[in-house]
Order: structure tokens, then C-alpha cells, then sequence
């Protein structure tokens, strides 16, 4: 256990630094901020100015050694966009991805193991078929397109919910619901095969020779056992889900980590993208934890 | 000695079992997916070919045009654009890219992950962990973000979406194979092989590779559905396809500013990609019984049934 | 006799499967008295399990059918009861153990709320349950019930997990208690304590037997009647003496003619030029030591068996002589050249001589390729028979050798049925005209009727072509019948080693005793003699 959470943890922070490297190189290379960022009459000294201010002028490895030095002091640098530091808004837009992931993700979890599991009870039934088609059609259908579709009916035709923004908890409901659909549909198969395997396992077969009532039978017996592959699953969309959703956030006008991250590559400010990177790879990373742990508590096997 | 599980009577007449396109034609749901994919299919390859030109041809009096009227020719059956180019033509021609970028991704990733995966699977205990570490780093990239960064740096062509794409996606790869390698090797054929005196070559395309393929192949016909959706979402941010190249994805882009006048724009482009990713989702959902020998039974049992 | 206490009338089940409707028992009938063991004996694919199932209300409806027949317990038919009643006997009235308790046992729940659960499950409290359940941990025998009870089923032993089974089955104190292939996953010095104690729990409650089992070994130890079945029907039924002693069926008379261990000793005839001589083979995984200086020599046209439970290293043995594992440290020598230090060409050219037949055929033969691929690819590795016209003829010559016919050629691995399917595995060794074959456990998955007709065929091809044997088993009666010399393996050492005769009549070491006296006889009168012999000595 302590084992694989170490192993976890180096892969990481290899991933993290390498990310960090490319993306800082790589950003540095997408041309000059100072032309971006100074109004287009700005003189070539103003422009000098503004990358002496800034580090702009210093040979690309002194940059790096700087950045990481200031790193290591927990300073991630300014938002030349923002003129504040980067970290806090990063943080800012994670008080709203965060709540949005965790919504989202109850939600998910919740109704694919119920449906999952009904679907498996009831295998080549009307439930079945129906639970397989919605999830198939959920997992297939491109998120960005689930918005618009549904601003277009809910907001413009019916006029019932906000386009975007974030005033009211009626804002909420159209990026909740479309980032629901895809992994919704991803984790309900999961379950569903998993559940299947898990009721032909042969110690059901004690079980109902012991006399373990049909309840019991399910929700005692083959539930923990037909979650252990799910957890994984689960995992993958969590992360992929702190990553920030990029696309939801950026149609529904969501102040998130995603939209943040766009809006700064767009605009080159790497203080924030870097930033942004560094505080959701360790969101990751956490949460990567909570599964292991999740995964050695549901299984003894793993904890021995 | 379990008695349940009855031997099955060998049947000397069938010594392969059905063949795929029959058992194919049994599962309705899966070969219309087939028919819709290979139309598809045949969209992406001739459609530029035939009906490049009207795709591109403005005709101000078509813009905007509402869908389902023949007034204006069949081209027009599914609306006009903003530009007045007919939908349905420029529909017909996106699926050129937008297949074209799936297709080389998933070929590449396929070909890439695989081969590390055998190796990794089949070599020496240290170039499989380097391997898997690697694999461990990639996977815990946040891929949409690489992919938006990398683009935006190396400039937004098709082959720098491929190679984006394509190295988010070889871990899915490597890690299928080399799970599976690991698996197969201990198998008593191969272990007999070895004993006959089989090398690594022959081990691995005679015995390895068979077994092993079905389940690439069911894998990726999964992963290009996923990797469809991120192109046209990559497309729909600005930093996938540019124009005058198109992809549903970017038309989809290019009609949102009009979602209030012509819902059309965005509509169709959109449904487009779930359909083809639905039938991928289907076929690779059928594939995966059909491919497995202790799965197949499955299929072949509906002729008893239907017939 | 009493009274029956359970009765299965006339019970006919269909399984209706992809390939169409197979009758897995017809009119079958069998009763059971309080106190009595009744085994119900069988291949596999005789349907011996089905009525037990039905029983217990475990055949999955569909693909099975209970096409007729009924089965009686106080009064009423249990094909009939409601499900709530029928789920009410099971576990409390009527218990049932399985052949394979590490994965009838629940791995996500300690053993002892699985044990309490038989309680609890019907209504009693939990603190009742949990004296109960200690009691009965420490009646089958393992020390420490209280951490027990704490532990999952993979921290315990195959046959420690048997004995919580067992346990577990006897909380309620059925009257009926099933025991499906309870042994057949054990070892046999474990099996003879697993049967010793059921036998004694018996005794002590008074309760019926049932016992489902493929080894005639097992019926002598321990049944009062049986119940031989073959192809879903019931050929013979009565004491488990008058069937043994008296078979009146075809089928049974085969059957007993075929249990192992039975025909004459071979005697070494002379000297033969040494073949395969291993010196001080060394093998461990970390801390495991799976070999310790084993050494062996092997003459030709000789057949050397090394018999051994599991975990003995015999295996390890024969797969470190292949070079499947590297070994730790000393050689094998193969007519005088060490197969261990040899180099890949070398080695190419020994590993013609050299061939193996593995345990389970299903799975040594590649299920993509077909017999004729199967066996000629011996000659693509070793680039023999360049004239592939010739192929064929010595493929179909090596089938016939075999016992198969030509038109078996062109078909897949799983068109055959077990025993075909490991004279394909010998097949495809002869192809390369080996001058050693390596047995490792190659009859131990087959039924006991094939497996007399494998020896044969491999005793056969030693005399016709004089090839030398290494037979690995665990089986001391097919040990018996085919080996010239015997080495008995415990925890990676030989303890002793021998001409067979003097293996199986004058045993020196105490671990090869205890090995002979729990390797059951297929006689019931031996194994009563052996039992009393023990209770006075």
C-alpha cells in the first residue's frame, strides 16, 4: 500500500517536472508578451521596460533556474494579465471547478451504480437495453455539442434556464447536466459488466447454498466485490474532471480552472498556466490517493 | 470437475464455427454500425473529390437557408451556411479531415504503443518498468491541456494534431498489450514453444500476436470514437482545424455564433459525430464478444434461435 | 436402513445451450438415510454434480430445465416449495461444500463473519453465532480460532480454507450435508485429514452424507453405498463393497479396470547408457527455495517419475532442466553437455531431443492452430522435413502412432475431447523423434478411463522407440504402474529415491510413508484394513 503510494507519487512528480519544462519552453517560444500585452503604439523602449520588468529579457535558462528557484519558495510568479499573483487566481477559479467536479461526480456515482446495477439484475431485459442505449448514446455524444443543444432548447426555446454565468443556483444546472452525460455513460457500462461477473462469481453460489436472502445477496455479497473495478473508472473521470472542463466552462461562461487555462494560453500568460498546471496535477495526485485507499479498504487482498 | 460446465459437442462440419460477416449479419445493431461506418468511410474518401467544389461555392441568397426544403436542389435538404454553401455538401466533405486525423491518430498510437507494449511485455524486467513509467507520465498529463499548449506553440496543422493526439493516447495501447503479453507468455503454448525451440520472433507473431490482436483491434475501434471527440473539441476551441480545412468539430464552432437564427449550423455537424462515434461505440461493443473464442458462443448461439 | 431422509425421484434436467439441448441427467434416483454416506460417483460430463444442484436450488433457470421428477425432504417436494421456503432449508437443513474453497468463499469478508453469516442469515443473534463459530473453527482443527475468525480466505492454506467450509456448513447442524469434489484440489496427505474429519463430524451429528466425487479412492475410504453415473445416467447403484468387488455394469467394470496402481511392478532390466544426469540444481524465488541441490540421473530408455504434493519443487525440477527457468546453480547434463551453461544454439539443437508434454492439453495447444500446424511446427523451428509434400503422410503416421485418425488433421484443439487432445500434445512431440520425454503432471487433468489409455500409449512408444520418460506427478498409483525408478520430492529436496518396487513395498523415510498410507486404495476392504490397522497401532 505505502509501496504503490510512493510509486504514485514519483510518477507524479516526473510527470509534473516534465510538464513544467515543456510547458515552459514551449510557451516561451509562442512569441513575444510585450507586444501582446502594451498597446500597439508602445515604443520599442516601453516594450524594453516591460520584459526587464518582468525577466522577458533574461537568456531562456536563467528564466527557468529563476522560476524554479521562486518555486521552491512557493512563488509561482505574477499574471502579467492580472498584475497579481498567479497562484491566487488559480485558486479563485478552483473555489468553482471544485464544487462543480464534486456535484457532478455524486451525481455520476450515485446514479451509475444504481442503474448499473439494476441493468445487471435484470440482463437482456427492457432495463438492460434501455440503460446500454442511453449510456452508449452518453458516451458518444461530443460535450460541446450537448451544450449548445441544450442552451438552444432549455434557454433559448424555452427560455427556462440562463445562458451562462454564475449568479444563481440556476446556473448551475446546464454545466452540471452536460458534464454528467459522458461519464455517466463511461462508468454505468463499467458497473453493469462488472456487477454481471460479480453475480456468477462462485462464492454467490455459497452464499445462496448458506440461505442469504436475495438483499443481502446483492448489496452485501456482490456489490463490494463488483465496485473494485469500477473505482477505478471512477478515478480516471474524477481526474479528468479536475483537469478543469474546458469546453462546459468556457461555453456556460464558468469562472473555472479550465476556462482560466485557456484564456491564459491564449493570451501567453504563463505564470498562470504553469500555476494552474502545478495545482491541478497535486489535485490529481490527491485524489489518486483517496482511490488507492478507497481500493484498499474494499479489498484486503491489496491491503495484505 | 465442474460437471456444469458440459463439454461441447465438436461439430466437424463447422470447423472455424460461422464466419464474422455472417455472424455479423445476425446482430442487426452491429451491422447497421458496419453500413454506417463504411458510408462513412466512403464519404471521407470521395467526398472532397466529388463535391469539393459546391462545398465551398457562397450563395448569398442560401444563407442560413432553413433545412428540409428541395427548392433549392438536393444540396440543400439539410440548410445553408452562413456563407450560403450548402450543409449537406459540406458535410459530406468534413468527414474528410475529421476521419482522416482519427484514423492517423488511432493508427499511429496503435502501431507506437503496441510494439513498446510487446516489448515491454516481453523483455527484461528493467526496460518494462522505464517503459510503464513512462506510460504512468503521460497518462497523468492533463492530455486536452498538452494538446491546447503544444498546438498553440507548434501551429494548428493536421499533422501536429496527429502527433498530439497520437502520444495521449499510446499509453492505452501500451498498456493493453503488455498486460496482455504478460498473460499470454505464461500460457502452456507458448511455454511449449519454447521448449520446441521456438525464438522470440516466431513466439511472438505465431503465438503472442494472435491472441493478442482481437483485443487491439476491439480497443481501437473504441478509441477512435474518443479520439473524434477531442479533435472536434480541440477543433471547437480555435486550436484544432482551421478554416478553409473543416471537421464537424469546427463547424460545429462556426455555427454557434448562430445558435439564436439557424440552430442548423451547429446541429447536424454535431449529430454527425455522435452517430459515427455511436456506430464505433456499437461495432467495438460487438467485436468484442465476436473476437473472443470463449465469448463467441454468445453470437453464434442466436442461429439456433432465429432460424 | 431407516427412513430416507432426502430423495431424488426421477429427475431429468436439460441444459439448453448455443449448440442445442443437452440432457444433463435422465430419471436419475438416489436416497440418503440419516448417518449413512452416500458418493455419488462420476467423470466428468456425467452429470454427477446436477442433482445436487437441483437440490440446493442452484441451477441457474435457464440455461437448465427440470424437465421431470421430484425431490422429497420431510414430506414435501422441494422442486415445488416456494423460493422463500426452499432459501429458509438451505444452509440451515440441507449444507453444501464445494471443491474449490478459495473461490466459493467470499475474498472481501474475514472467515468469520462468513461463518456467522450462516447464523445470521437465519434469523439467530450475532453473539450466538460467534461462540458457535469459535467452537467449530477449533473443532476442524485450527489453532487460534479467535484470529481466525479476523482473517480473509487467501491468508489461509487450500486445505485450512476446506475446513472453514466445513465449518461454516455445519453451524446450523444439517441434517444433509453435500460435499461436491471436496478433496480433489488437495494434496493427499491433506485429503486423507479432510475426509478423516468429515467422517468424525459425522459420526459425532448423525447427519447424511453426499458425497460427489470422480475417485473410486475416495468411495472406499469413505462411502456406505454409491451411485455411479455416466453420461447423465445412473448405470449402477449399491454398497460401496458390492459395487467395487461385484461390478455389474459395463461402464463400472471399466471404470475399476482402470484405477492405477493395481498391475504388476516393473523390475530394471540391466544397464543403459546415462542420458540426463542434474547435479545439485539450486533454485529459489527470494526468500522461497523451490529447489536444493537436487540431482537425478537418467538412463536410456528408463522412466524416472518424481512424485511429490504441491509446492515440492518438482515442477520447478523439470522446468529448470528445459531451461523454462534459469537455474541458481548446477548443471544438467545432457549426454555429458550441460543444458544449463549450453549456449542458444546449442541448446537449439538439444531441445529437439528434449520434448515436453504439459499437465492440461487445453491450454499447451495453441487454439489458432489446427493438428496439422500443431505438429509440424517442430519441423519449421528446426527446419526439418524441408519436402513439405512429405509432412502430411508423417503427420497422419503420427496420428494413427497416436491413436487418432487422418482426418483429425485439419480440425482445432477444442473439436477434440481431453484424452484426444493430450495424444495430439504426444504427437506433436514425436514429430521431432525426441530421445527424452518430460511428462509434467501429463494425466492428472484426465478422467481415470482416459488416463489408463494415455500410460498405455506412452509405455508403448517407450518400448517401440525407446524413448526415456521424466514423469512428474503427484498421482502414486499412475507413479506405480508406469515409472522404473522413483524420487520422492519434499520442499525442494529428494527424501528418498529408488527402483519403484522398493519405493512402494519398503518405504524408508517417513515422508514417503505418510504419502503411501494417504494414498487411497480404490479397494474399500484395503482402505477398512488400513483404518483399523491404525486405530489399534
Amino acid at each position: 500500500m505505502t509501496k504503490m503510494i510512493g510509486q504514485r507519487a514519483i510518477a507524479s512528480l516526473l510527470s509534473l517536472l516534465g510538464l513544467m519544462v515543456l510547458v515552459f519552453f514551449l510557451s516561451r517560444l509562442t512569441g513575444d508578451p510585450a507586444v501582446l500585452f502594451l498597446p500597439i503604439d508602445a515604443t520599442e523602449e516601453m516594450k524594453q521596460q516591460f520584459r526587464a520588468l518582468h525577466g522577458l529579457d533574461l537568456p531562456l535558462i536563467e528564466q527557468f533556474g529563476r522560476y524554479v528557484w521562486d518555486l521552491l519558495h512557493l512563488d509561482f510568479g505574477e499574471s502579467l494579465r492580472k498584475a497579481r499573483p498567479a497562484i491566487d487566481i488559480v485558486l479563485e477559479a478552483y473555489a468553482w471547478t471544485l464544487p462543480l467536479a464534486l456535484i457532478t461526480m455524486s451525481l455520476v456515482v450515485v446514479a451509475a451504480i444504481v442503474l448499473g446495477s439494476l441493468a445487471a439484475f435484470n440482463v437482456g431485459g427492457f432495463f438492460d437495453r434501455l440503460v446500454s442505449i442511453i449510456s452508449l448514446v452518453g458516451a458518444s455524444a461530443p460535450d460541446f455539442w450537448i451544450a449548445i443543444v441544450a442552451i438552444v432548447v432549455f434557454s433559448l426555446g424555452l427560455g427556462w434556464l440562463p445562458t451562462s454565468g454564475v449568479g444563481t443556483p440556476w446556473h448551475w444546472i446546464l454545466p452540471v447536466a452536460v458534464l454528467f452525460i459522458r461519464p455517466f455513460g463511461l462508468v454505468v457500462q463499467v458497473v453493469r459488466g462488472s456487477m454481471l461477473s460479480a453475480l456468477a462469481a462462485p462464492y454467490v453460489k455459497t452464499a445462496r447454498a448458506k440461505g442469504v436472502k436475495n438483499l443481502p445477496l446483492i448489496f452485501v455479497h456482490t456489490l463490494r466485490n463488483g465496485m473494485l473495478p469500477v473505482i477505478t473508472v471512477i478515478g480516471d473521470q474524477a481526474a479528468a474532471m479536475l483537469n478543469g472542463a474546458v469546453i462546459v466552462e468556457t461555453i456556460f461562461g464558468f469562472p473555472g480552472i479550465g476556462k482560466l487555462m485557456i484564456d491564459s494560453i491564449l493570451q501567453r500568460d504563463f505564470n498562470v498556466v504553469l500555476a494552474a498546471i502545478m495545482v491541478t496535477a497535486i489535485a490529481i495526485f490527491i485524489m489518486n490517493i483517496l482511490i488507492d485507499i478507497a481500493y484498499g479498504l474494499l479489498d484486503p487482498r491489496i491491503r495484505h | 470437475m465442474a460437471d456444469l460446465s458440459l463439454a461441447k459437442p465438436a461439430n466437424p462440419s463447422e470447423p472455424r464455427g460461422p464466419s464474422l460477416l455472417s455472424m455479423l449479419w445476425r446482430d442487426k445493431l452491429a451491422f447497421i454500425s458496419a453500413v454506417v461506418l463504411i458510408l462513412i468511410v466512403l464519404f471521407a474518401l470521395f467526398g472532397p473529390w466529388l463535391l469539393g467544389d459546391m462545398a465551398i461555392k457562397q450563395n448569398l441568397r442560401g444563407r442560413n437557408l432553413p433545412p428540409f426544403s428541395l427548392d433549392r436542389g438536393w444540396q440543400f435538404f439539410l440548410g445553408g451556411d452562413s456563407l450560403g454553401r450548402p450543409m449537406l455538401a459540406r458535410l459530406v466533405v468534413a468527414a474528410h479531415s475529421t476521419i482522416l486525423i482519427a484514423a492517423g491518430t488511432v493508427f499511429s498510437a496503435l502501431l507506437v504503443g503496441a510494439g513498446l507494449g510487446l516489448v515491454a511485455g516481453y523483455m527484461g524486467k528493467t526496460t518494462s518498468q522505464v517503459i510503464m513509467r513512462l506510460a504512468d507520465v503521460i497518462m497523468s498529463f492533463p492530455s486536452l491541456l498538452i494538446a491546447v499548449v503544444v498546438l498553440y506553440v507548434l501551429g494548428p496543422s493536421i499533422p501536429n494534431m496527429i502527433l498530439v493526439l497520437a502520444i495521449t493516447r499510446i499509453p492505452i495501447y501500451l498498456r493493453t498489450t503488455r498486460a496482455e503479453v504478460l498473460e499470454v507468455r505464461e500460457r502452456m503454448f507458448v511455454q511449449a514453444a519454447i521448449v520446441m525451440g521456438a525464438n522470440h520472433g516466431r513466439i511472438i507473431v505465431r503465438h503472442i500476436l494472435p491472441v493478442v490482436a482481437p483485443t487491439l483491434v476491439t480497443i481501437a475501434t473504441l478509441d477512435f470514437a474518443f479520439v473524434m471527440l477531442a479533435e472536434s473539441s480541440l477543433s471547437f476551441l480555435g486550436i484544432g482545424v482551421q478554416p478553409p480545412e473543416i471537421t464537424w468539430g469546427l463547424m460545429v464552432a462556426q455555427g454557434r455564433p448562430y445558435l439564436n437564427t439557424a440552430w442548423w449550423l451547429a446541429f447536424w455537424p454535431g449529430l454527425m459525430i455522435v452517430i459515427t462515434a455511436l456506430s464505433l461505440n456499437l461495432l467495438s461493443n460487438w467485436m468484442r464478444v465476436a473476437l473472443d473464442p470463449a465469448q463467441r458462443w454468445r453470437l453464434e448461439s442466436r442461429k439456433t434461435k432465429n432460424v | 436402513m431407516s427412513e430416507p431422509l432426502l430423495t431424488v425421484k426421477n429427475l431429468s434436467v436439460d441444459f439448453h445451450t448455443a449448440r442445442g439441448t443437452v440432457h444433463a441427467v435422465r430419471n436419475v434416483s438416489w436416497s440418503v438415510s440419516r448417518g449413512e454416506t452416500l458418493a455419488i460417483l462420476g467423470e466428468s460430463g456425467s452429470g454427477k454434480s446436477v442433482s445436487a444442484n437441483a437440490v440446493m436450488n442452484l441451477l441457474d433457470t435457464p440455461p437448465a430445465e427440470i424437465v421431470s421428477g421430484e425431490i422429497l425432504y420431510e414430506g414435501e417436494d422441494l422442486l415445488r416449495v416456494s423460493y422463500e421456503k426452499h432459501r429458509a432449508l438451505n444452509g440451515k437443513k440441507i449444507a453444501m461444500i464445494f471443491q474449490d474453497p478459495l473461490g466459493h468463499l467470499n475474498p472481501v469478508y474475514t472467515v468469520g463473519w462468513q461463518i456467522m453469516e450462516m447464523m445470521t442469515a437465519h434469523g439467530r443473534p450475532s453473539d450466538l453465532a460467534r461462540t458457535r463459530a469459535l467452537e467449530l473453527i477449533a473443532r476442524v482443527g485450527l489453532p487460534d480460532p479467535e484470529a481466525a475468525m479476523r482473517k480473509y480466505p487467501h491468508q489461509f492454506s487450500g486445505g485450512q480454507r476446506q475446513r472453514l467450509m466445513i465449518a461454516m456448513a455445519l453451524m446450523l447442524k444439517p441434517d444433509i450435508l453435500i460435499a461436491d469434489e471436496p478433496t480433489t484440489a488437495l494434496d493427499v496427505t491433506i485429503q486423507a485429514e479432510v475426509l478423516a474429519l468429515l467422517k468424525e463430524l459425522q459420526a459425532e451429528t448423525g447427519m447424511a452424507l453426499v458425497l460427489i466425487t470422480h475417485d473410486l479412492g475416495v468411495v472406499a475410504e469413505i462411502a456406505d453405498r454409491v451411485v455411479v453415473m455416466n453420461k447423465g445416467e445412473i448405470v449402477e447403484t449399491g454398497t460401496a463393497r458390492d459395487v467395487y468387488h461385484a461390478p455389474q455394469h459395463a461402464y463400472t467394470q471399466k471404470l475399476i479396470a482402470a484405477a492405477p496402481g493395481k498391475g504388476e511392478i516393473r523390475q530394471l532390466d540391466g544397464a543403459a547408457p546415462l542420458l540426463l544426469e542434474a547435479k545439485n540444481l539450486c533454485k529459489s524465488y527470494g526468500k522461497f527455495t523451490a529447489l536444493r541441490d537436487v540431482s537425478l540421473t537418467l538412463a536410456r530408455g528408463q522412466s524416472l517419475a518424481v512424485v511429490g504434493e504441491s509446492g515440492s519443487g518438482k515442477s520447478t525440477l523439470a522446468r529448470t532442466i528445459l531451461r523454462l527457468e534459469q537455474a541458481d546453480s548446477g548443471q544438467a547434463l545432457w549426454k555429458g553437455r550441460d543444458l544449463i551453461a549450453m549456449n542458444a544454439r546449442d541448446l537449439l539443437e538439444c531441445r529437439r531431443e528434449i520434448q515436453m508434454v504439459f499437465q492440461d492439453p487445453t491450454q499447451s495447444l495453441n487454439p489458432r492452430m489446427s493438428v496439422y500446424q500443431l505438429i509440424a511446427e517442430g519441423w519449421d523451428i528446426h527446419k526439418l522435413m524441408p519436402d513439405k509434400s512429405k509432412r502430411r503422410a508423417r503427420v497422419l503416421e503420427l496420428l494413427e502412432q497416436v491413436g487418432l485418425s487422418p482426418e483429425h488433421a485439419d480440425r482445432y484443439p477444442h473439436q477434440f475431447s481431453g484424452g484426444q487432445r493430450q495424444r495430439i500434445a504426444i504427437a506433436r512431440a514425436l514429430a521431432l523423434e525426441p530421445e527424452l520425454i518430460i511428462c509434467d503432471e501429463a494425466v492428472s487433468a484426465l478422467d481415470v478411463s482416459i488416463q489408463a489409455q494415455v500410460i498405455a500409449l506412452l509405455d508403448g512408444l517407450r518400448q517401440r522407440l525407446g524413448i526415456s520418460f521424466l514423469f512428474i506427478a503427484h498421482d502414486l498409483g499412475v507413479v506405480r504402474d508406469f515409472a522404473d525408478t522413483v524420487i520422492v520430492m519434499k520442499a525442494g529436496e529428494i527424501v528418498e529415491r529408488g527402483p519403484t518396487a522398493e519405493i512402494f513395498e519398503a518405504p524408508q523415510h517417513d515422508y514417503t510413508q505418510r504419502l503411501l498410507a494417504a494414498n487411497l486404495d480404490p479397494d474399500p476392504d484395503v482402505q477398512a484394513a488400513r483404518r483399523a490397522a491404525l486405530t489399534h497401532g
